[in-house]
C-alpha cells in the first residue's frame, strides 16, 4: 500500500462553537459564574457545628432503632400507608387506561387527543407535595387527602408513559385487524392491548413502589400514613423512633423491588 | 368478481402513486401483481379495502362501490375482503387460536370478541382452517413461537375465517426462503381454486409469479403497462415494467444468487455427510 501525502494526525472538529477564542471565553466566563456563586453561599459555621451533633443523634438514632416504644403509632402509619399506596395505584391506573388511550395520536381524534394530553401536563406539571398541601386544605388532614394526591399523580405517570407505548406499537397488526373489518373497541382490544399490556403491568408495579416512597413525603405535609408518624417522631426529637420508621421504609421498599422484578419477568 | 375503474391516488405529498388504473379480476382467477418498488403494488391492493383512501375512481366488488361508503357499510363490506400480509402482521402475543378467530371481528359484537366467546360455528370453522393449513396441533401457542411459513399459514386462515369474496396478498414469500415461499404460493392457490376465490397477489419475484399465477399485470410508476398471461411476459414485456437496465440487473442478481443457493447446498449436504 502507498503512503501518499496524506496527514497522519487528525482531531475532533468542534461541533457547537468554531472560533477558538469564543471557546476559551465561554470557558473563562463559566469558571468565573462558578466561583463568584460557590461565594455568594453564606454558610453560618457555628450552626453547622452544632447541627453536628444533632446530625450525630440522629445517626445514633439510625444505629439503636426504636421500634417498640411507639409501635403503635409506627404500626398504624404503616398500615395507612400501604392502604394508600394500592388504592391510589388501582384507582389511578384504572382512570389512566382511557385517558392514555385517548392521548395517543393513533388512536384518538385530534380533540380528544388534546383534551388528554392537557390533563396529563396538569397532572405532571403539579408536584405531589404541592396537590397534597392542595387536598390536606380541602379535605382536612388524614390518609384520604394523601389517597387523592397519589391517584392523581399517578395519572399523569402512567397515562402518559401508556400513551407513548400506544404510539409505538407495531401498525402493521394493527392494520391486519383492521381489515378484517374490526371496530374501533375490538381494534384496540385484539392489535393495541396485546402489545402494550405487558408493559402496562410492569408501569403499574413501577408506580405502586414509587407511590409507597411519596405517602411518606405527603404524609409530612399532612396527607396521614408513615410520613405523618415520621414527621411527629423527629419533632418530638425521637430520632431512635425516626430511625425505626425509615428503615421500615427501607424495607417495604426492597421488598417492593424484588417483587417486582420477579413479577416483571413473567411478562413478556 | 371485482372491477376496477380509474383508480387513482395521490398522496399529499403530491406524489401519484396509481394513476387511472381500470382492472377486472373475474371469480377465480388469481391476478400477480409485479413491478419495481415504488409502482403502486401495494397502494393498490390498499385502496380496494380502503386501508388506503383512493383519490378517485371507482372500485366495485359484486355490485357494491366500495368507495362511496361511510365507516359503518365500510367494515361490513370490509368483511368480504380477506387480507394476507407481507411479514405476516400476526398480533404476535395472541395465540394462533385468537389470530385466527379475529378474522371473524367483523360478524361478532365487542362482548363476545372482547370475553373470547365466539359463536360455535366459529370456532368450529376455525379448527377446520387450522387443519386445512396443517396447524391444528399449534392452535394454544402463541403465534410469536411458529416459524416464518407457520405464521404466514395462520395468516392464510385467518384472512379465510372471514368467507371472503375475494383475497389480497401483500408480498405473502417477503420474508420466507425459497421452498417454504413455494409452498406457501401452492397453498395460496390450491385454496383459492377450492373455493372459486379470485385474488390479486403482490410479488416482486417473477419466476414465482410466473409459475403460480393465471394472469400477470405489471405496474409501472403507478400505470398498467402489461396485462396478459405468464406466458405472454416476454424478455420485452419484463423491459416495459422494470426497465431496461432494471431488469437485466435484477436477472443478472437472480442468477447469481441461484447460483450462491446451488453452492450453500452442495456444501450442507458435504457437511452432512
Amino acid at each position: 500500500m502507498t503512503t501518499g501525502p496524506y496527514p497522519t494526525t487528525w482531531r475532533r472538529p468542534p461541533q457547537i462553537l468554531k472560533d477558538l477564542r469564543w471557546r476559551i471565553a465561554i470557558q473563562i466566563g463559566i469558571v468565573i459564574y462558578l466561583v463568584l456563586a460557590i461565594g455568594s453561599v453564606e454558610v453560618n459555621w457555628a450552626r453547622v457545628y452544632a447541627g453536628l451533633e444533632r446530625g450525630q443523634r440522629f445517626v445514633m438514632g439510625f444505629l439503636q432503632p426504636d421500634f417498640t416504644s411507639r409501635w403503635r403509632d409506627i404500626s398504624q402509619g404503616l398500615i395507612e400507608s400501604l392502604t394508600m399506596t394500592l388504592t391510589s395505584t388501582v384507582v389511578g391506573v384504572a382512570i389512566s387506561i382511557p385517558i392514555g388511550i385517548g392521548a395517543a395520536r393513533n388512536l384518538a381524534p385530534r380533540w380528544i387527543y388534546y383534551i388528554c394530553r392537557s390533563i396529563i401536563a396538569v397532572s405532571r406539571a403539579l408536584q405531589e407535595v404541592i396537590i397534597a398541601i392542595f387536598f390536606v386544605a380541602m379535605f382536612g388532614f388524614g390518609p384520604f387527602a394523601g389517597f387523592l394526591t397519589l391517584s392523581f399523580a399517578t395519572i399523569g405517570f402512567i397515562a402518559k408513559l401508556l400513551a407513548d407505548d400506544i404510539e409505538e406499537i407495531d401498525e402493521a397488526q394493527a392494520e391486519a385487524v383492521r381489515a378484517t373489518g374490526a371496530s374501533w373497541g375490538q381494534l384496540v382490544n385484539y392489535a393495541v392491548q396485546p402489545q402494550v399490556m405487558p408493559r402496562l403491568i410492569g408501569l403499574s408495579l413501577y408506580r405502586l413502589d414509587i407511590n409507597f416512597r411519596e405517602s411518606a413525603v405527603i404524609g409530612i405535609v399532612g396527607a396521614g400514613g408513615i410520613g405523618a408518624t415520621l414527621n411527629t417522631a423527629i419533632d418530638r426529637y425521637e430520632y431512635d423512633s425516626a430511625g425505626a420508621i425509615l428503615l421500615i421504609i427501607i424495607a417495604v421498599v426492597m421488598v417492593a423491588e424484588y417483587s417486582s422484578s420477579y413479577l416483571r419477568k413473567f411478562l413478556q | 368478481m371485482l372491477i376496477l375503474e380509474g383508480l387513482s391516488k395521490t398522496y399529499k405529498t403530491g406524489d401519484a402513486a396509481l394513476r387511472d388504473v381500470s382492472l377486472t379480476v373475474p371469480k377465480g382467477q388469481i391476478m400477480g401483481l409485479i413491478g419495481p418498488s415504488g409502482a403502486g403494488k401495494s397502494t393498490l391492493i390498499r385502496c380496494i379495502n380502503r386501508l388506503v383512501e383512493p383519490t378517485g375512481g371507482k372500485v366495485l366488488l359484486g355490485d357494491m362501490d366500495l368507495v362511496r361508503l361511510g365507516k359503518a357499510d365500510l367494515r361490513r363490506q370490509r368483511r368480504r375482503i380477506g387480507m394476507i400480509f407481507q411479514e405476516y402482521a400476526l398480533v404476535e402475543r395472541l395465540t394462533v387460536m385468537e389470530n385466527v378467530l379475529s378474522g371473524r371481528l367483523g360478524y361478532v359484537p365487542f362482548w363476545r370478541s372482547f370475553l373470547r366467546k365466539y359463536p360455535p360455528a366459529d370456532i368450529q370453522r376455525a379448527y377446520q382452517l387450522l387443519d386445512r393449513v396443517g396447524l391444528i396441533e399449534h392452535a394454544d401457542k402463541r403465534a410469536d413461537a411458529l416459524s416464518g411459513g407457520q405464521r404466514q399459514r395462520v395468516g392464510i386462515a385467518r384472512a379465510l375465517a372471514q368467507d371472503p369474496e375475494l383475497l389480497l396478498v401483500d408480498e405473502p414469500t417477503a420474508s420466507l426462503d425459497p421452498k417454504t415461499s413455494r409452498q406457501i404460493m401452492r397453498l395460496l392457490t390450491e385454496i383459492c381454486a377450492e373455493r372459486d376465490l379470485p385474488a390479486i397477489v403482490n410479488i416482486h419475484d417473477v419466476p414465482l409469479a410466473q409459475q403460480f399465477m393465471q394472469r400477470i399485470v405489471g405496474l409501472r410508476a403507478g400505470r398498467v403497462v402489461f396485462d396478459g398471461t405468464p406466458d405472454q411476459l416476454t424478455h420485452d414485456a419484463l423491459t416495459a415494467i422494470y426497465g431496461e437496465e432494471d431488469w437485466n440487473e435484477m436477472r443478472r442478481g437472480d442468477e447469481e444468487q441461484t447460483r450462491a443457493e446451488l453452492d450453500a447446498r452442495d456444501r450442507m449436504a458435504a457437511l452432512a455427510r
